[in-house]
């Protein structure tokens, strides 16, 4: 018997999931910030979460989720807490296993946008801009969840804010980006990853109850199917673990 | 859009870095702040921010300012809604992820009426720090290949490292005409101790050719001495002192009070249907129509203050 769980807790079971014990994972704020908490508290106690605000290895406190990553809640029980520049350069340094984001719009190359919906030059919408999302996902390997829809997972996007594999095969390197990439993309609807040599988006498993047609009926392209599994769906103490996190429900409503 | 170097010491070498007393009051303090100027501001998102400043260049009406931050929230609504400033230099700008996008920085860029100019976060960082080096441009390894750096242009350049051939993005410094800092706790000469997140502020005090601080509360240079390690910003690169507690609110100063999010809570709905109208609503009422920081706090309310001061203050329960 499963316990009923919304979009947003799936997501952060399935993403937590994908995180080991020891990495140093920088987290943004909402579903990531809350995944990689419950990561530490479920498998991961030697799990180094990062916060742009300039932290080094923070236990968040239940019930206590910061609005941003640049709150003094960020910095519970932390090891560290240095500038903004500082903690960015760790990626740059090669410190950081994972960078873990949501994301607004995304494309068939892992390119993330959080700037422009419409033309740069003239936006139908100005979204918030990149905050670390740039640096993060120029630096290093890329975790990134969000809503599976249509509008949101696009041929290409309006405007690369985080880069991913920007044209596909060797055109991230031959930009100037020698390391990182788009690692997963986890969705209310499956896993995603990328392909060796293309770098294109591939579906790697499904959700409980979803079909390969739900996937393909929500992605605005031709997406390529590899061998798919199925996952596990979230556990009562999975859930139990993160609804103690978010009693308020402020990232998982 | 790089000082000269020659310009920059010229600068540098004729400020008074003396140890002097600097304790002025805001509208003093709002004096040094010239139209047209770049203004840096301390602090990122909701913490820190030099509020009771921004509070005093609204009412003191500046105008034409570029403003830049490590991350805007909704003082640089205030900014664009007030006209002070139609040109926010910052690498995210919303109120915060749980009030969704702002629809006022929305309005006045949509409209055309205000520009933001978004670079990558570690890049604002670095642009201070070359600053704070007197160095004309860091090398970074981020940012290239992306939109973000298409639409800056020619304002950031490739560059071949010299030593491994690797391709490198040149940021161009930033030398802020002026920084607004807000820190815990100050002596009246303008050593800055700063408790918690540090953001980008140590930087921007070394960049700028001047620096106010706004501080909770002015501490004696004896005690600031009993501590030299805690002290983050050099009394010699500051301009004035204003003492102002709760200076940062409705925003959260560490250690002392959280975000007021009653109130954030109520200035998103307020501008949620309406952005231009909301704005200019809660400018009336929260900026122009108290006539002291104290009567503006007594607006914001004694409920909300308490229960600021009771989160802030519990990050020292353990």
């Amino acid at each position: 018997m499963t316990e009923r769980y919304t979009a947003s807790e799936l997501l952060a079971v399935m993403s937590a999931r994908l995180l080991s014990d020891g990495q140093v994972v920088f987290a943004g704020v909402g579903v990531p910030l809350l995944a990689a908490t419950l990561a530490q508290r479920l498998h991961g106690p030697g799990l180094t979460i990062l916060f742009e605000g300039g932290v080094i290895g923070p236990f968040v406190v239940p019930g206590e989720l910061p609005p941003s990553t640049n709150e003094q809640r960020c910095t519970r029980r932390a090891n560290m807490v240095l500038p903004i520049t500082d903690v960015l350069l760790l990626l740059q340094r090669g410190y950081v296993d994972i960078g873990f984001m949501g994301g607004a719009q995304i494309d068939r190359y892992g390119n993330l946008n959080s700037s422009y919906i419409g033309d740069p030059a003239n936006p139908k919408i100005r979204l918030p801009g990149t905050g670390g999302g740039n640096d993060i996902s120029s630096l290093t390997q890329m975790i990134v969840t969000m809503r599976h829809e249509k509008r949101r997972f696009v041929e290409r996007v309006d405007f690369i804010t985080s880069p991913g594999f920007i044209e596909g095969g060797t055109s991230r390197a031959e930009s100037g980006l020698p390391t990182g990439g788009m690692f997963k993309v986890v969705t209310d609807l499956a896993i995603l990853g990328f392909t060796e040599t293309g770098r294109e988006m591939v579906v790697e498993a499904l959700h409980t109850g979803v079909s390969i047609d739900q996937v393909r009926d929500n992605t605005g392209f031709e997406i390529q199917v590899g061998e798919l599994e199925t996952t596990e769906p979230p556990s009562a103490r999975e859930l139990a673990v993160l609804r103690e996190l978010d009693p308020d429900r402020l990232y998982i409503a | 859009m790089v000082k000269s170097y020659l310009e920059l010491r010229e600068e540098t070498r004729t400020r008074d870095r003396s140890l002097r007393e600097k304790v002025v009051s805001l509208e003093e303090a709002a004096a040094f702040i010239h139209d047209g100027d770049h203004v840096a501001l301390g602090g990122c998102t909701l913490s820190r921010t030099p509020m009771a400043l921004i509070w005093a260049l609204i009412r003191a009406r500046r105008k034409e300012l570029t403003v830049s931050r490590s991350i805007v929230s909704t003082e640089g609504d205030l900014l664009y809604g007030s006209g002070v400033s139609g040109h926010i230099v910052t690498s995210w700008f919303s109120q915060g992820i749980v009030w969704g996008i702002s629809k006022v920085m929305r309005h006045y860029t949509e409209t055309g009426q205000a520009r933001f100019e978004e670079w990558s976060h570690m890049s604002m960082g670095l642009r201070y720090r070359a600053g704070a080096m007197g160095l004309p441009f860091m090398p970074t390894r981020s940012m290239m290949g992306s939109g973000v750096r298409e639409v800056i242009g020619d304002a950031a350049r490739e560059i071949d490292c010299p030593f491994t051939g690797d391709r490198l993005l040149a940021l161009p410094a930033l030398n802020p005409d002026v920084a607004l800092i807000h820190v815990q706790r100050a002596d009246a000469y303008g050593n800055a101790q700063l408790d918690g997140l540090q953001f980008m502020d140590i930087d921007i005090a070394m960049a700028a050719r001047r620096v106010i601080l706004t501080t909770e509360r002015i501490v004696s240079n004896d005690q600031i001495r009993r501590t030299p390690d805690q002290t983050k910003i050099p009394f010699f690169t500051v301009d004035a002192v204003v003492e102002v507690p709760f200076g940062a609110a409705p925003h959260e100063c560490y250690g002392l009070y959280e975000p007021f999010f009653g109130h954030l809570d109520d200035y998103a709905k307020a501008t949620k249907d309406d952005a231009e109208a909301g704005v200019k609503r809660y400018l009336e009422r929260f900026h122009y129509g108290p006539d002291s920081w104290n009567d503006y706090l007594k607006l914001l309310g004694l409920d909300e203050m308490l229960d600021a001061a009771r989160r802030g203050r519990s990050i020292h329960n353990d």
